[in-house]
């Protein structure tokens, strides 16, 4: 689950932040859009015009039909920033719908990254080892360097990340995180 | 199903929207639509000087009609030019449409000749923008244009046209009796948030009615329901720079325009209130001063048919998602339902004190036989048009807060001046956009002489379509607002903030074909003004003011509303450092 910082309620049908609380929220927004020419540099526009926040972006068409792309942003800000990026990305024409993930209930965010981490003796040993432990697929291999694949919240990529790190880490990419709400 | 050509599309489009006049330049990009323009009759197309003036005469269109504007520009420099005025119809919620040239499809990309990714450019200064390189779409997309710039709350929008797509043939789509698009702003007010507002009125011991720009771009219908509103409460009612004549200037409740150059008592009203109403304003910075120390002791609501409006300055207690006449309509309703009650003895006590601040009389200044003040020459302007159907437009300045001080407005629609972005220039082509909407008019545009030269190509166009506006200049040679701040501010070191080698605006006016007046002495003022009045054509006048003169009440920058400069004040030493960090 999300790691939700204090001060911020995310399973209260009431809003019952300060309004003009200075705590620093992370929130996951999905935002559905039309599949249209530049409208990703809309909403990415609009973050960087107006001073927002973006931790983590991914976007990609979830209806082929409809043309309906889905962006899941990660942004973090006070209480009334929060609202004021949902309130402005909500002003886009090519906008459908904003949700705020944190806020509108439990949900379930994953991220996917590759790892290189090369290495001899031991620390190939263990790096494999730690692989095996957080469930990271072994998707490249040579005499001295793995390529493995993660699934798991951005918390658990951090964390394998900072095991990796004295074991040979070489080069990391990351997707940015997907997030649906739990339930119907 | 009709087939046609992109360039004929585009008129016939246009035709469908009921559009009657486009302000446009023309260019490369855009020959085929202009060679259409040139095969018919319906659509007038007044020849600008420059870009930039054709979007602003295309705002002061739609400000003194309340239809959209429609701008055609070619590809490239055609386009940039016309970014500012796009900035300024975002800001200050103007529609207008604005169509633009782009080289074929073909080349997009290549840095083709008069190329620009004019849509990646305007996307910052555009409520939305269209790219059309299919030319199936571009009726739709034009039509689409025309709903998005004037519902919900209104704006600029802009569609590239490749010069391919002007000579492709498809089929042409009309203008959709509904449309069914997620695109759909709230216009209908949430009944609970109502009711809350209701309750407020009836309870209010010190309430204020503060009202902008919504109420105006609501429609007329929305002033209707807010002068009743406002007389059948008694409370009373001050407005911002941009909502000036929805509620009549004349009226007894009228507090006069707030804000950092605004009227004493509409600044201490506002500071003092318990109930504050604001209807279709939204807390601008000229507007709060300081944000913590905005209306400390009032409970506020707020009418705004724009959600990122609502909340994001300042925390309101009742939120109201909806168009102002709607929203007022529903008020005044369930409000004589309730039985059309207020706390009478309160407010009238509220007015008590309201009053005594009214008896400072802050826009008393220093009269003088020797040189115009600019005040007084304002003053003798509304005195010598009052009665007339009067239509001002302003450059940006302390001319421009002048005007808004000592103008009186009456009616919506008959002020328009850039208030959200400042642009100097603005007021020339939006005095000939306004006298092309209206050709009996007397149009003045209250203009700086620093302003007014930024577009002062644009006679040419108001001598070739005979739009007889009157260019009131008030001519300090100062960039007055600049050398006001730098008095005040930067030690009265006046950096840059002169005008020197100045036209002589006369012998200007004759190069044009038009007439100059020229006046500087207050004893030959009436007579000055009443010869541009008279004169039927175009007229430069040239009012030589007081150069040293300092325009208040003034809330300096960083400070509350009860913190304020008035005319006679000493100034030194004010305003705070952390103050002339802001502008």
């Amino acid at each position: 689950m999300l790691n939700i910082k204090k001060g911020s309620v995310s399973h209260s049908a009431y809003d019952l932040r300060d309004p003009n609380g200075e705590i620093i929220e992370t929130h996951t927004l999905a935002v559905l859009v039309d599949n249209e020419s530049g409208v990703l540099a809309r909403v990415i526009g609009l973050f960087s015009g107006r001073g927002y926040n973006i931790d983590s972006l991914t976007v990609a068409e979830v209806d082929h039909e409809g043309h309906r792309s889905r962006i899941t942003v990660v942004t973090t800000g006070t209480a009334a920033v929060i609202e004021q990026i949902k309130a402005q990305l909500g002003r886009l024409v090519p906008v459908h719908e904003v949700h705020d993930l944190t806020v509108e209930g439990p949900a379930v965010q994953r991220e996917l990254a590759l790892f290189k981490v090369s290495g001899k003796g031991d620390h190939r040993i263990e790096a494999l080892r730690l692989a095996e432990i957080f469930r990271a697929n072994v998707v490249d291999s040579t005499l001295e360097s793995f390529v493995f694949e993660i699934t798991g919240t951005p918390e658990k990529i951090d964390a394998f990340a900072d095991l990796m790190r004295p074991l040979g880490l070489r080069e990391m990419a990351r997707t940015g995180v997907a997030a649906l709400a739990r339930g119907v | 199903m009709t087939q046609m050509s992109g360039a004929k599309m585009v008129v016939q489009a246009l035709k469908d929207q009921g559009v009657e006049v486009v302000f446009g330049y023309p260019g490369g990009a855009v020959l085929p639509i202009y060679d259409e323009i040139f095969q018919q009759n319906d659509i007038k197309h007044v020849l600008v000087r420059h870009e930039q003036g054709a979007v602003h005469m295309a705002e002061g269109y739609a400000r003194s009609t309340g239809k959209p504007g429609v701008v055609l520009v070619t590809s490239g420099p055609g386009a940039t030019n016309a970014v500012t005025g796009l900035t300024d119809a975002l800001l200050d919620s103007i529609p207008l449409v604005v169509l633009s040239g782009q080289v074929p499809t073909f080349l997009i990309g290549t840095d083709g000749f008069q190329e620009a990714d004019t849509v990646g450019i305007t996307r910052a200064c555009t409520k939305h923008n269209w790219l059309v390189k299919d030319p199936a779409k571009l009726s739709e997309t034009i039509h689409n244009g025309f709903h998005v710039a004037t519902s919900g709350r209104p704006g600029p929008v802009l569609i590239d046209i490749p010069k391919d797509v002007q000579f492709a043939t498809a089929d042409y789509v009309g203008p959709a009796p509904t449309k069914p698009r997620h695109y759909a702003p709230t216009v209908k007010g949430d009944p609970a948030m109502i009711e809350r507002m209701v309750e407020m009125i009836e309870t209010a011991e010190r309430p204020v009615f503060y009202t902008g720009g919504g109420v105006i771009n609501s429609g007329p219908r929305a002033s209707e329901l807010l002068r009743e509103l406002a007389e059948a409460t008694g409370f009373p009612v001050t407005s911002t720079l941009m909502g000036l004549g929805a509620y009549p200037a004349s009226g007894k409740l009228w507090l006069g325009m707030l804000g950092m150059h605004g009227l004493y008592e509409a600044n201490l009203a506002m500071h003092g209130c318990d109930a504050m109403f604001n209807i279709g304003a939204r807390f601008d910075d000229r507007i709060t001063g300081r944000v913590a120390d905005f209306s400390p002791g009032s409970k506020k609501v707020h009418i705004d048919i724009e959600a990122s409006s609502i909340n994001k300055i300042i925390r309101v207690d009742v939120p109201i998602l909806g168009d102002v006449a709607n929203v007022l309509e529903d008020v005044l309703t369930l409000w004589k339902q309730r039985g059309s009650r207020v706390n009478r003895e309160a407010v009238t006590q509220w007015w008590v004190r309201i009053k005594e601040w009214q008896a400072v009389r802050c826009l008393d200044y220093r009269p003088s036989q020797k040189t115009i003040k600019p005040q007084h020459a304002l003053e003798r302007l509304e005195a010598l048009t009052r009665g007339r159907d009067r239509y001002i437009t302003t450059e940006v300045g302390q001319h421009q807060m002048w005007a808004a001080q000592y103008l009186h407005f009456d009616q919506p629609n008959r002020w328009m001046t850039s208030g959200g972005l400042g642009t100097m220039g603005y007021g020339l082509p939006a005095s000939i956009g306004v006298q092309v909407a209206h050709p009996d008019a007397l149009v003045i545009n209250v203009a700086g002489e620093a302003s007014w030269l930024m577009n002062m190509q644009e006679m040419g166009t108001a001598m070739q379509f005979r739009a007889p506006v009157k260019q009131f200049i008030l001519n300090n040679e100062r960039l007055g607002m600049v050398r006001q701040w730098q008095d005040l501010l930067h030690g009265q070191r006046y950096s840059h903030s002169w005008s020197e080698s100045l036209p002589d605006f006369v012998k200007l006016a004759e190069a044009f074909g038009c007439k100059g007046i020229r006046c500087s002495d207050p004893n030959d003022l009436d007579d000055a003004i009443n010869e541009m009045l008279d004169y039927d054509g175009p007229v430069i006048f040239d009012c030589l003011v007081e150069k040293h003169e300092n325009c208040f009440p003034m809330i300096p920058s960083g400070k509350p509303h009860n913190e304020m400069l008035l005319g006679e004040a000493k100034m030194m030493g004010v305003i705070e450092t952390h103050g002339a960090a802001l502008v």
